[in-house]
């Protein structure tokens, strides 16, 4: 299965995805964490929050591109779930492929180890001696993955827990799926 | 009480002063080679992050006016870290084909070969894509214009009938006056669209330069 889901990954990345080189992306996201960190005068809890937020709009719409161009059904599995978010939603957006660890035993919480992270390439956080214990710089990413989890009824948290950023050894993101959501009629709609 | 002697003494050998803290070794990002390993995301994942700026400064905008300053701003301190960037490179890349001659690290002083370097050197760096043009106003002396048929950020993005004359590629306006700002050529950049068939999204960079700089060129 993993390996169906690998090859699935590549797949969409070499025929159905538009590719421009990082640059870009990483130098726009580093001029809106300036912004933020300037505009909340250096709150890191504030611009996490703010992060977090612009990743989950992102999240509910990339979703739909995401199902679009995968064609993917109802995962059976979080372990699939966890598979699929990094060899195949990770693959396709930032091309990047985390590693999956750290599962607690009920199966309900994994870690993403990011080897490489294109938003903070070439990134050094602000030497305030703040930033490097409060600022999560790539926080994106969790907003991200919390929405589109949530479109597919995955009411997920999601957060860091390490980030080569500050010093530590790994970039690890913790995801902890909280309940599975029930589909809903959306409301006007019964 | 014995006397603590300063200074090495061979008699004892090196030692330590007792109170040294370890600093953990940490590689800076200077330490790293500019020349990285190119890495491709998808076109999305930049418009999705684009828009997410747009709007997010769009709910902090009074007027259209400052949200375009905003947007400006923003890619202005990108602008200056390009430059630095690209010349970095460049340089390196002529100096290694040029075999030793001597003219390959200069710097651009006349407007019309920065702007050349911009549409040719920076625009591929940044858009995969070398501007489609770069044209000299007829009405005045000191404009430029640089135009791109089709915008990377503008690929994804409408502008609706209420936001008439927004466009989002300030941003990238302000990129190209950080540039030309940090090379000494004074100047206010903006973006307008201005479509032709075939291409809607056809935007024109129009670069206002300082008069004395214009001065300057003709001594």
């Amino acid at each position: 299965m993993s390996k169906q889901i690998k090859q699935l990954g590549d797949d969409v990345w070499k025929t159905k995805v538009e590719k421009v080189n990082s640059e870009l992306f990483t130098l726009t996201y580093g001029s809106i964490v300036a912004q933020l960190c300037r505009d909340f005068n250096n709150n890191y809890e504030e611009v996490n929050a703010q992060t977090y937020k612009m990743g989950y709009n992102i999240g509910v719409r990339l979703i739909d591109e995401f199902l679009q161009k995968t064609q993917l059904s109802r995962c059976s599995s979080f372990r699939d779930t966890a598979e699929i978010v990094s060899k195949v939603g990770f693959k396709m957006f930032l091309n990047i492929v985390p590693n999956i660890t750290n599962w607690t035993s009920d199966m309900t919480t994994f870690s993403l180890i990011l080897t490489e992270n294109p938003l903070a390439d070439f990134v050094e956080l602000p030497d305030d001696g703040k930033a490097v214990k409060e600022l999560w710089y790539s926080n994106i990413l969790c907003g991200v993955l919390r929405g589109a989890l949530e479109m597919v009824q995955l009411d997920c948290e999601v957060g860091f827990i390490s980030d080569v950023l500050r010093g530590d050894e790994t970039t690890e993101l913790r995801v902890r799926l909280v309940q599975v959501l029930k589909d809903e009629i959306p409301a006007g709609e019964e | 009480m014995s006397k603590i002697a300063s200074g090495y003494d061979p008699a004892v050998g090196p030692r330590t002063t007792g109170t040294t803290t370890v600093i953990r070794p940490r590689s800076s990002i200077y330490d790293r080679n500019l020349h990285r390993a190119r890495h491709d995301i998808s076109v999305s994942s930049l418009s999705f992050l684009f828009m997410e700026m747009v709007s997010m400064n769009l709910n902090q905008a009074k007027s259209l006016i400052e949200l375009e300053r905003k947007l400006n701003n923003l890619g202005y301190s990108i602008g200056t870290k390009v430059l630095e960037l690209a010349s970095l490179r460049e340089n390196f890349n002529n100096n290694l084909t040029s075999s030793g001659k001597s003219n390959v690290s200069k710097r651009e002083i006349k407007v019309l070969d920065i702007l050349h370097f911009i549409t040719s050197v920076i625009w591929p760096s940044l858009f995969e894509k070398p501007a489609d043009n770069l044209e000299k106003s007829s009405e005045s002396n000191c404009q430029y214009m640089i135009i791109d048929n089709a915008p990377v950020l503008m690929k994804y993005i409408s502008v609706p009938k209420e936001y008439e004359g927004l466009n989002c590629e300030a941003f990238v306006a302000g990129i190209v006056e950080g540039i030309l700002d940090s090379t000494f050529f004074k100047c206010e950049v903006s973006a307008h669209t201005v479509p032709v068939e075939g291409h809607l999204g056809r935007t024109v960079y129009l670069i206002n330069f300082d008069e004395e700089l214009i001065a300057r060129e003709t001594q």
